[in-house]
């Protein structure tokens, strides 16, 4: 809440600085004047967070095994937070004015983040008419955003948090489109409005996509896109435009052309669904000539070709575990891929796109984990935890407030009831800015949404 | 149990040893048989002639054949994929290399998966190299309410996938065989008994109960033959039909409990509705696919002694068919004393056949999660292995250690239903399988980027 006040609060200030023609590299000193494009006519924040954390108990978490998700395993240690904030990690730390759990036996992570979710754009039940996560009316939809399809009685979040662990999020519009909005970043947080679940301080990301999907759907219409070159065209296109709208005095309102600036000014992230590792190379091509940063590529099956280029350009790659095959740009899909990216010292991400996969990120990561292990790559159990927590958060733009169990961030932990890379372990109690918001022990921390009440099943173990 | 027990006996002949079956055995082993048990440490496992000879802690190690050192490694059946597409795809998003639904199809029962079996599918070699050696597949029902008949497969590296062809018939009578059939589920229940009653009839006009009228089947070679009365007069029928006769011919052997009817359901009337078609067809032979609500009406089913596939994990409202859905459904209905097994996975992303250990090793979890009902390690096991093979008809004989069973086994680097965990070697019928890949290939290529000398595509 604190940083986005800030950064509307700059732009509208100095707009001359929040309407400069950035050259791609950076973003960071310039003010978001895209990200929160505009001041509304009320002059706030347009659709901005009204996320507050619940109230929680200081908490200290006694004698359980730690990942803190930056990489650090400490054993029998102690985890305290309070006041929505991780105040310390570390051995034999005192505990007076906590409420002391003791951990003995079980393990602690920062919440789980997912990366690529569609839950409230595509809910359940899957019925057609929830089907709001692709605009697929036009091949370049920058204008439209995920937050606006977000359907937050989405029974998927609850599964998500008791299963999954899953505290943070980012929405994104689907693959049809080569461009197909801005995304939105949640707490999984049970609210009645969006606004409520909006991660306070998130920046936007834009969807964008290469491949099959865009010239399948535009192509089988007979219109442009329907081939890869005509992929590549209506992008760069797209980009040229946005270039001369952003070197303008950007005082016409424009959606599309709004989200694209931002995305050049460096305030946007952009999240690239992408297969193949030639394209992947040509999609970070085209951002050099048209000056922007591919944040991550998502579901990029074949990384483990382009290592050193992915590594290079400092692009992430968000991907399944073990999914292969299913269309022709997923063929060559292999499960030692994150362990290949990860010997290479490229970012690894591991991703749901799935109402169920997101309920188990961390058995995907084990097992992404292991098939490293058997070709000779030993992987420490606490860079695996990172990868469904602290290098999320990073390619999310979130990582100085949450991804990580350091002093200062924002308390979201996860209680495993055992080792989190086992088939065998399940989160115990989940906490969202230090709020206990899952209890496998205490049935009334259950968040049970709208559409499940009176049904069978409601508030059921799921 | 008398089914089973027939089909088990026929199942025998079915079931030819290869010529290239080794004689071995695997000591010090951790070993699971499949059956429910737990598993077993420091146990034996004698394999002849690619049969089980014996399974467990003190077995005599046989004079003969090479002794494989086990330890620190676990050993099982091979996994039974039930219900999948395996072999019938290379690429689902290939339409060409896609048989997993006749779309166009003027046929709908009469489609036969064991004519469309392609052992060289990428997803075979795949999941043979993860332990899958034996699987029910069929096509989806697309055209029709009718998958058509499907196969018990192996996944051994040779020509011959077919363990037994049309081994079941498979409907669809929830919310897509609805859809299918004309738009509502009271149309898919007319079309199935419709169905179900030209088979009756064209089989009595046949006198196919007759011995003499049926010729032999020795040229189809397996138990099921397809329905003699597809050529020549006999198969002419009275006008009022829906059927062609060649899915009416298919249809006989379900109508007479000869073949099994896979029935998905998830809803819970949509169950009930399914095991009430035993009122008219008394002889059918039921199983049910998917159930998701089957908590809701386990008692039922149990009583009907009907066994059920289900969907492993789901716990999703994902239809109005499935608002009940909850990872605890599996352990509810073992509670009531349905026989339930894993099934329908199938494809390249989550529910990926070789995902089903995983989603097994999930359900024993769930005993650890206060209020949820979940499966002992052995029972987990076992809704991977022996539970389907002896709903496929292939009990004793298939997915067990059991003494005589085919020797599809699995030694495993540890934990088979942990996450991470993969074969170190695949038996199919006591023949050592391949485990290379097209994965396995890219993965050796790419081990290393280095290009400094020739290109990566030099690399193989």
């Amino acid at each position: 809440m604190r940083t986005r006040t800030l950064i509307a609060t700059a732009c509208a200030l100095a707009l001359g600085a929040c309407t400069g023609m950035d050259d791609g590299t950076g973003g960071e000193t310039r003010s978001a004047s895209a990200a929160s494009p505009s001041v509304g006519a009320d002059g706030g924040t347009p659709y901005a967070s009204t996320y507050q954390r619940y109230p929680g108990r200081p908490t200290a978490l006694v004698g359980a095994t730690v990942f803190d998700g930056a990489g650090n395993r400490f054993d029998n240690a102690t985890v305290l937070f309070r006041d929505g904030e991780v105040v310390e990690v570390g051995t034999g730390l005192p505990t007076d004015g906590y409420d002391v759990i003791d951990g003995t036996g079980k393990f602690v992570t920062p919440g789980v983040i997912d990366i690529h979710s569609h839950l409230g754009d595509y809910p359940t039940p899957s019925v057609q008419a929830h089907s709001d996560g692709n605009e697929a009316t036009s091949p370049t939809t920058p204008e439209v955003w995920a937050e606006h399809s977000v359907w937050p009685q989405d029974p998927g979040f609850s599964r998500a948090l008791a299963n999954g662990g899953v505290t943070a999020m980012q929405i994104l519009p689907g693959s049809a489109n080569l461009t197909g909005g801005r995304s939105v970043t949640l707490k999984n947080v049970a609210s009645r409005t969006v606004q409520e679940m909006k991660f306070p301080g998130a920046p936007y990301g834009m969807k964008m996509a290469c491949g099959e999907n865009p010239k399948r759907v535009y192509g089988s219409r007979g219109r442009m896109p329907s081939t890869r070159m005509g992929n590549f065209a209506v992008n760069r296109q797209m980009w040229l435009d946005a270039r001369a709208y952003a070197a303008g005095d950007r005082s016409k309102r424009d959606l599309a052309k709004e989200t694209l600036a931002g995305v050049l000014d460096g305030d946007i992230l952009i999240h690239n669904h992408c297969y193949r590792a030639d394209e992947m190379a040509l999609v970070m091509d085209m951002a050099k000539e048209m000056g922007y940063k591919v944040t991550a590529f998502h579901h990029a099956v074949e990384s483990y070709k382009i290592a050193d280029l992915l590594r290079e350009n400092d692009v992430c790659s968000a991907i399944w575990a073990d999914w292969y095959g299913f269309k022709m740009e997923s063929y060559d899909g292999i499960r030692e891929n994150a362990a290949l990216l990860w010997k290479s010292g490229a970012c690894v991400v591991i991703h749901s796109d799935d109402e169920n996969g997101i309920q188990r990120l961390n058995q995907e990561a084990a097992k992404a984990q292991a098939a490293g292990r058997r070709m000779g790559l030993d992987i420490p159990d606490a860079d695996v935890v990172g990868w469904f927590t602290l290098n999320a958060a990073k390619a999310m733009g979130i990582d100085k407030m949450t991804g990580s169990l350091e002093p200062g961030k924002m308390a979201d932990v996860v209680l495993w009831n055992g080792d989190p890379l086992s088939v065998y372990s399940r989160p115990e109690k989940v906490w969202i800015d230090g709020a206990l918001l899952y209890d496998a022990l205490d049935r009334s921390r259950r968040p049970v949404s709208d559409f499940e009440l009176g049904q069978p099943g409601a508030g059921d173990v799921k | 149990m008398i089914r089973l027990a027939l089909l088990g006996s026929a199942a025998a002949l079915a079931l030819v040893t290869p010529a290239a079956a080794q004689d071995f055995t695997i000591t010090n082993a951790t070993v699971a048989t499949g059956d429910g048990s737990e598993p077993v440490e420091n146990a034996t496992v004698v394999v002849r002639n690619g049969r089980i000879v014996a399974a467990g802690a003190g077995v005599t190690v046989p004079a003969g054949g090479e002794v494989i050192d086990g330890t620190g490694k676990w050993v099982t059946p091979g996994i039974f994929s039930a219900v999948t597409d395996l072999g019938l795809s290379d690429v689902d998003g290939v339409s060409e290399s896609n048989d997993t639904a006749a779309g166009n199809s003027p046929f709908s029962a009469a489609l036969d998966a064991s004519t469309a079996l392609n052992p060289n599918s990428q997803d075979v070699m795949v999941a043979r190299a993860d332990g899958i050696t034996r699987a029910s597949v069929s096509t989806r029902p697309s055209a029709s309410i009718f998958g058509g008949q499907g196969a018990v497969i192996d996944l051994g590296a040779d020509p011959e996938m077919v363990t037994r062809p049309r081994a079941f018939q498979l409907v669809d009578l929830g919310e897509t065989g609805a859809r299918i059939s004309g738009g509502s589920r009271t149309s898919a229940h007319a079309l199935l008994r419709n169905a179900l009653r030209e088979a009756q009839s064209y089989g009595d006009r046949a006198a196919i109960g007759a011995a003499t009228a049926r010729p032999s089947d020795t040229s189809f070679g397996d138990d099921v033959p397809l329905d003699p009365r597809l050529s020549g007069r006999d198969s002419e029928r009275a006008g009022d039909v829906l059927l062609t006769r060649f899915d009416a011919a298919a249809l006989v052997p379900v109508v007479r409990g000869e073949q099994p009817l896979y029935v998905v359901a998830e809803r819970a009337s949509d169950i009930r509705e399914a095991i009430r078609l035993k009122r008219d067809f008394p002889r059918l032979d039921l199983v049910i696919l998917g159930a998701s609500e089957g908590w809701l009406v386990a008692n039922e089913i149990a009583a009907a002694n009907v066994p059920v596939i289900a969907d492993p994990l789901d716990d999703l409202p994902t239809g109005f068919d499935q608002l009940a859905a909850t990872q605890s459904n599996i352990g509810r209905m073992r509670d009531a004393g349905v026989t339930v097994a894993i099934g329908r996975m199938s494809g390249g992303t989550g529910e990926q056949p070789r995902n089903a250990r995983q989603y097994a090793g999930n359900l024993v979890a769930l005993s650890r999660l206060p209020g949820a009902t979940g499966l002992t390690w052995g029972e987990a096991l076992a809704t991977i292995t022996s539970i389907p093979a002896r709903i496929s008809g292939f009990g004793g004989r298939l997915g067990t250690l059991t003494s005589n069973a085919a020797a599809d086994v699995v030694i495993w680097d540890g934990d088979p239903l942990e996450v991470g965990t993969v074969p170190e070697a695949v038996f199919v019928d006591g023949v050592r399988q391949p485990t290379d890949t097209h994965q396995s290939g890219l993965r050796e290529r790419y081990r290393d980027l280095n290009e400094a000398d020739l290109p990566q595509a030099y690399d193989w």
